[in-house]
Parts: C-alpha cells; sequence; structure tokens
C-alpha cells in the first residue's frame, strides 16, 4: 500500500506539473538559499583564515596603542630601535623580529604617477609577511645600514608605473626622494575583503625614517616565535619587558598591544561565523515561508479535490488512508524541492566560491539538516491540509461542486 | 413471480430505521422508521419525490451513514454498531456506487478509474490491471481503457462507472440516479447494463430515481414519502 501511495501521490502531483512546480519553488529558494548562505559562510571563513596563516605561523604582531577598541586613544608612543634590539637580547625562543614602519606617498615614474603605501623594513620583512621576490634582490647590508634609496615594488605598483616596460634598475620618485627599484615582489592578488595585497612599496627601513618621516620611529613589529609551544610565554615576555622599557606602573594598562595570528583568525573567523549565521537564518525564514506556502496551496487542492476524496471514501478509502495520501504527497513535493534547492544553493555557492577566488567548503550536515528539514515542513505544513481532508464526510464530499 | 425472500438470502435487512439530522427545533426526520428487506440478486428500484428519504436510505444501505435508530444489518452484520474504518471496509469489499454525475477522477484514464477500488484492496498491479480491463470490456468499453473521462460522451463515462462498481465483484451495485444526466437512448443502453450484470453476474441491484421510466426497469419498485416506505411491489411487467 506505501507503494501504491506513493505512485498514487506521483501520480497527482504529474496532473498538476505547473501547480506542483510553483508550490515546491518557495522550498527550492527556501533550501537553496540556505544551502547558498552556510557555504558561502564557510568558504568565506576558510579564506580568512588562509589569508592570515599566510601572514606567517607563530607570529606575533607588536603596535603601540592600547587594546581599546572604539575611538582610536592618544597618538601612542611609537618604538625605537632600543626595543627592538631589547625584545632580540633579553626574550629568549625568538626566530625574528621585524620592526616596520609605514607612509602613505606619491610615487611618480615618468608621466605615470601612483599613491600607495610605503614600508620601511629590515630584509626580515620579507621573511615573516612570506613575500617573494619574482625578479632582483631584497636590500643589501650597505643600503640599510646607510639608508640608501632602495625600494622593492608590488606588483600593481609596478605595472601602474612601468605597464609593459622594464622597471628593475630605473629610478622613481618616493615623496621627494629619488629610488632605485632592486626587486619586484611576486603578486598575491586580493585578499577576502577584496583588499589588493600587493599595492605597497618596501625600502630599508633606515631610508624610510631619515628620508621620508624625518624620524627614528617604529610603527609596528613583527616577532616570529621559534615554536608554536612558546608563543604564550614570548608573549607574556615581550609584554614584560615593554611594559618596563615604556614605564607603565603596576595597575596601569599597556599603551601596546601585543596579537598573535590565531588570535586574530579565531577573531575574525568567530565574526566571519555570526554572520553565517545570521544569514543562514534569513534564509531559513524563507525556508518557513516556502512551508506556508505548500500548506496554502495543500488547503485549497484538498477544497477542489473534495469530490475526488469522496469518490474514494465511498469506494472504501479509510480516512487514514486519504490522510496518508495527502501527506506523502505534501512530502513529495517538499523533500523533491529540497532535492532541487540543495543541487542548486550548490552549483550556486560554488560558483560565487570560483567567482571570489575563495575554497569551496560544502558542510554535509547543513545539506542534509536543510533535506530532512523540507521533508519535516512537508509533515509538518501537509498534516493540516491532510486532516482536512481525512475528516471529510463521504456523502457531502460527492454532493461538493 | 418471485417468491418473498427467505431469511437465508438477505443481504439487506433494515429495521424501523431512523435517521435524525440536526437537534431541537431544527431536527429532520428523513427516515421515520424504515423496514425493508432485500435479498441477494435482486433488481430493485427505490422512487419516490425529492425529500421523501430515499437518498437517506441509499446512503444508510451503502453504509456512507448509520442510522440514528432501529436495526440495518448488511450481510447479517450490525451496521449501527460499525465505527466508520469498519462501514469503509465494508464498502471496499461489498459495495458498488454508481452516481448521477458520474464522479470519476478527472484527467485520470478509464483503466486508472476502474482500477481505483482495486488498490484499496490491496490487489497487485498486473492482477488489478487484468481485472480493470475484464470489467471494461463487460460494459463494453474495449478501446477506450487510455482515454480521460473529458474524452468520453455522458453514457460512456456512466459505463466506466459502472466498471468500477462491479470490478471489485461486489454483493450490491448501489446507484443513485444513474439515469439522471443522460439523454433517452443512453439511458435504456444504461439501464440494459445494469439488468444484464444483474442477471449474468447475480450482482445485487439497488437504484434510487425519481423517473417512473426508469424505475419500471426494475423487478421490484420502492416508493418512499416523507421517510416512510408508501408501497412496496414487484413489478410484473419489466421492460428488460
Amino acid at each position: 500500500m506505501w507503494i501504491a501511495t506513493i505512485f498514487m501521490a506521483l501520480r497527482e502531483l504529474r496532473r498538476n506539473v505547473m501547480r506542483s512546480a510553483l508550490t515546491t519553488l518557495g522550498i527550492v529558494i527556501g533550501v537553496a538559499s540556505v544551502i547558498a548562505m552556510v557555504t558561502l559562510g564557510r568558504s568565506a571563513t576558510a579564506r580568512v583564515t588562509q589569508d592570515i596563516a599566510s601572514l606567517g605561523q607563530n607570529m606575533l604582531m607588536v603596535f603601540p596603542g592600547s587594546d581599546r577598541r572604539g575611538p582610536v586613544s592618544v597618538a601612542a608612543t611609537p618604538f625605537r630601535m632600543d626595543d627592538v634590539r631589547a625584545i632580540e637580547k633579553e626574550v629568549g625562543d625568538l626566530a625574528t623580529v621585524a620592526p616596520t614602519s609605514s607612509k602613505s606617498e606619491l610615487i611618480v615614474y615618468g608621466n605615470a604617477n601612483h599613491t600607495t603605501a610605503v614600508y620601511g623594513a629590515t630584509n626580515t620583512f620579507f621573511v615573516v609577511r612570506s613575500l617573494k621576490i619574482q625578479r632582483g634582490r631584497d636590500f643589501s647590508d650597505a643600503e640599510l645600514a646607510g639608508g640608501n634609496p632602495a625600494c622593492v615594488l608590488g606588483e600593481t605598483v609596478r605595472k601602474e608605473l612601468f605597464g609593459m616596460q622594464e622597471a628593475l634598475d630605473s629610478s622613481i620618485r618616493v615623496g621627494a626622494v629619488a629610488c632605485r627599484v632592486v626587486g619586484i615582489l611576486e603578486a598575491k592578488g586580493q585578499n577576502t575583503f577584496g583588499q589588493d595585497q600587493d599595492d605597497f612599496i618596501v625600502m630599508p627601513l633606515t631610508t624610510l625614517q631619515r628620508r621620508l618621516a624625518g624620524n627614528s620611529d617604529i610603527g609596528m613589529m613583527y616577532v616570529s616565535v621559534a615554536e608554536e609551544k612558546a608563543i604564550a610565554r614570548t608573549k607574556a615576555r615581550i609584554q614584560n619587558l615593554l611594559r618596563d622599557r615604556r614605564r607603565i606602573q603596576p595597575g596601569q594598562t599597556d599603551d601596546f598591544n601585543v596579537q598573535d595570528t590565531k588570535e586574530i583568525a579565531k577573531t575574525v573567523s568567530s565574526v566571519t561565523g555570526v554572520l553565517t549565521a545570521l544569514l543562514g537564518a534569513v534564509a531559513a525564514v524563507s525556508l518557513l515561508v516556502g512551508g506556508i506556502g505548500i500548506m496554502n496551496i495543500m488547503l485549497v487542492a484538498v477544497t477542489e479535490r473534495t469530490r475526488e476524496i469522496g469518490i474514494r471514501l465511498s469506494i472504501g478509502a479509510l480516512a487514514s488512508e486519504v490522510l496518508m495520501q495527502f501527506l506523502v504527497e505534501s512530502i513529495m513535493l517538499c523533500t523533491l524541492g529540497g532535492v532541487i534547492g540543495v543541487s542548486l544553493g550548490l552549483l550556486g555557492s560554488y560558483g560565487a566560491t570560483r567567482a571570489l577566488s575563495m575554497p569551496f567548503e560544502v558542510d554535509p550536515v547543513i545539506v542534509l539538516v536543510a533535506f530532512f528539514f523540507s521533508a519535516a515542513i512537508g509533515i509538518a505544513f501537509g498534516y493540516l491540509p491532510a486532516r482536512k481532508a481525512a475528516r471529510l464526510n463521504p456523502i457531502e464530499a460527492l454532493r461538493h461542486e | 413471480m418471485q417468491s418473498p425472500p427467505s431469511e437465508a438470502d438477505s443481504l439487506i435487512e433494515l429495521r424501523d430505521v431512523t435517521k435524525i439530522y440536526g437537534h431541537g427545533d431544527a431536527e429532520v426526520r428523513a427516515l421515520g422508521g424504515v423496514s425493508l428487506r432485500i435479498a441477494r440478486g435482486e433488481f430493485v428500484a427505490i422512487i419516490g419525490a425529492s425529500g421523501s428519504g430515499k437518498s437517506t436510505c441509499m446512503n444508510v444501505i451503502g453504509c456512507l451513514d448509520r442510522p440514528t435508530g432501529g436495526s440495518y444489518q448488511f450481510r447479517g452484520v450490525e451496521v449501527a454498531e460499525l465505527d466508520l474504518d469498519q462501514l469503509a471496509l465494508l464498502r471496499r469489499h461489498y459495495i458498488g456506487f454508481v452516481f448521477q454525475g458520474f464522479n470519476l477522477l478527472a484527467r485520470t484514464t478509464a483503466l486508472e478509474n476502474v482500477e481505483l477500488p482495486l488498490v484499496y484492496k490491496r490487489v497487485p498491479a498486473a492482477e488489478r490491471r487484468e481485472r480493470a480491463l475484464e470489467a471494461l470490456r463487460a460494459v463494453g468499453l474495449d478501446g477506450r481503457e487510455h482515454h480521460a473521462p473529458s474524452e468520453l460522451s455522458g453514457g460512456q463515462q456512466q459505463r466506466v462507472a459502472i466498471a468500477r462498481a462491479i470490478v471489485s465483484d461486489p454483493s450490491i451495485v448501489l446507484a443513485d440516479e444513474p439515469t439522471g444526466n443522460l439523454d433517452t437512448a443512453r439511458k435504456a443502453e444504461i439501464m440494459r447494463l445494469l439488468i444484464d450484470l444483474n442477471r449474468s453476474r447475480g450482482i445485487t441491484v439497488v437504484m434510487v430515481t425519481h423517473e417512473p421510466d426508469i424505475a419500471r426497469w426494475a423487478r421490484r419498485i420502492i416508493e418512499f414519502r416523507d421517510g416512510l416506505v408508501l408501497r412496496d411491489e414487484t413489478n410484473e411487467a419489466t421492460e428488460a
């Protein structure tokens, strides 16, 4: 009888292909959007985590300024080269310390000009930021020590200024300083938030300090830790050392901030996680609306098919069999919509992740949940109409026009 | 001349059956104490004006409705004591219906319409098909198995309905104004078919009609008035 009921339901749905399709459309859209939202959210999270991991493993970033969020606190005292040397000398377990400072400058070559970020750094900067030099070289010791005007270009800057021309060994103007191009970086493309990761140039820290900034400030430090286990310990040591050097009294808050990349990854992915949940919830509402659409149509169908129900009852169908028939119809509509919705959702989010160059991360659990949820909607919203059908009085149902 | 049915032969036995709709002032006494007995193999016409109780009586006989009072025994089973599912099972196994409006499933082929009662009887698909084809042959509709009701004439639709009523080998076929929607020539065709089925297969036929011309085809005519049996007589001059 089960098979017969399913066939009966299928035949009924086929008899009204158009109506069945329109009815199930709500479920299709609902399931597809849930799947697409959750999949995109997961993919974005994966991408963010990847991006942050590419900043370097076991890394601490030390910024001047307090950890307090919101309005930026008063101009924080920058670090000095002494601080860098102190960290190198007094904190153990370190691989490298990369002090940097940055400034925004207009860069000119011939008729072309481009405003970009200029990083003053040592060669360790390339290591901790995983930057590869595609052509040319990094800075020589003489350049680093003497504050010579040499620079390494990011791909975007190279393209903006030189286009098809050879950039290596050319002389460009950075702010008011003429500067020789000694290297070109490998392109990294956009990050998750659509930021260009190739739009900057690097020059020796001393050059930036002396010739562009006119001071000896260090804007931030990348501290690479030898092994993962030592991160927490190193972080605490750096904090103590800097508190000491910056004369912060016990009880006062730090006027600097040590972050590790794992923490940042955790924070960012918790944000994207919340976003995913939010989008998923909105999509789930549309699934609910789809379910109500099903109930609506099924209720209309029961009225429209009153006479048919009367015929079935007079022939000897039990009330429970009529109930089952309508319930099965509703469940089939919904699961059909679920299958189509899952396919559409996966297809759509696959396309979107490709377009945004994100990894395609499917959560099999959410696929199963969306599918079974749509079947559950079929039961929940199909039950009322089905019960209405089953409770009809055969005599009155037959008389129904 | 038909001998009065003996106790053993009786398929339907109503004793002082009443049917009351509504309560209090709105109370309608559709049947006011009807007693009658129908034996296996009979061909009975129930006539009467509208509101005479003939349709109510038909619904009670067809186990679509339970009597308010009195006793109704169908095949020796007391129907008043059965629940709705048990009534449905009685209909499924022993009763075939033919209606004035044909009541076929729209957009469903003749064959599928006829197969429907067998679906509920859990008859396997192959056998279902065979029996449905046989029933369609019996009503002279071979070659029309795959036509939908909208592609058939009124007479043909009623034949499909009759095929559906007999496909499950019921003890009784109840026909409610079976010719009501047909022209004179089709009326005669349908009546001949019903009489033929009654004779060749021994199916008991009970037919409700308000047309005296149609009632004359039956061997026995029961006339209702005001919820009571006015007249119950054997018809000597059947047209068949």
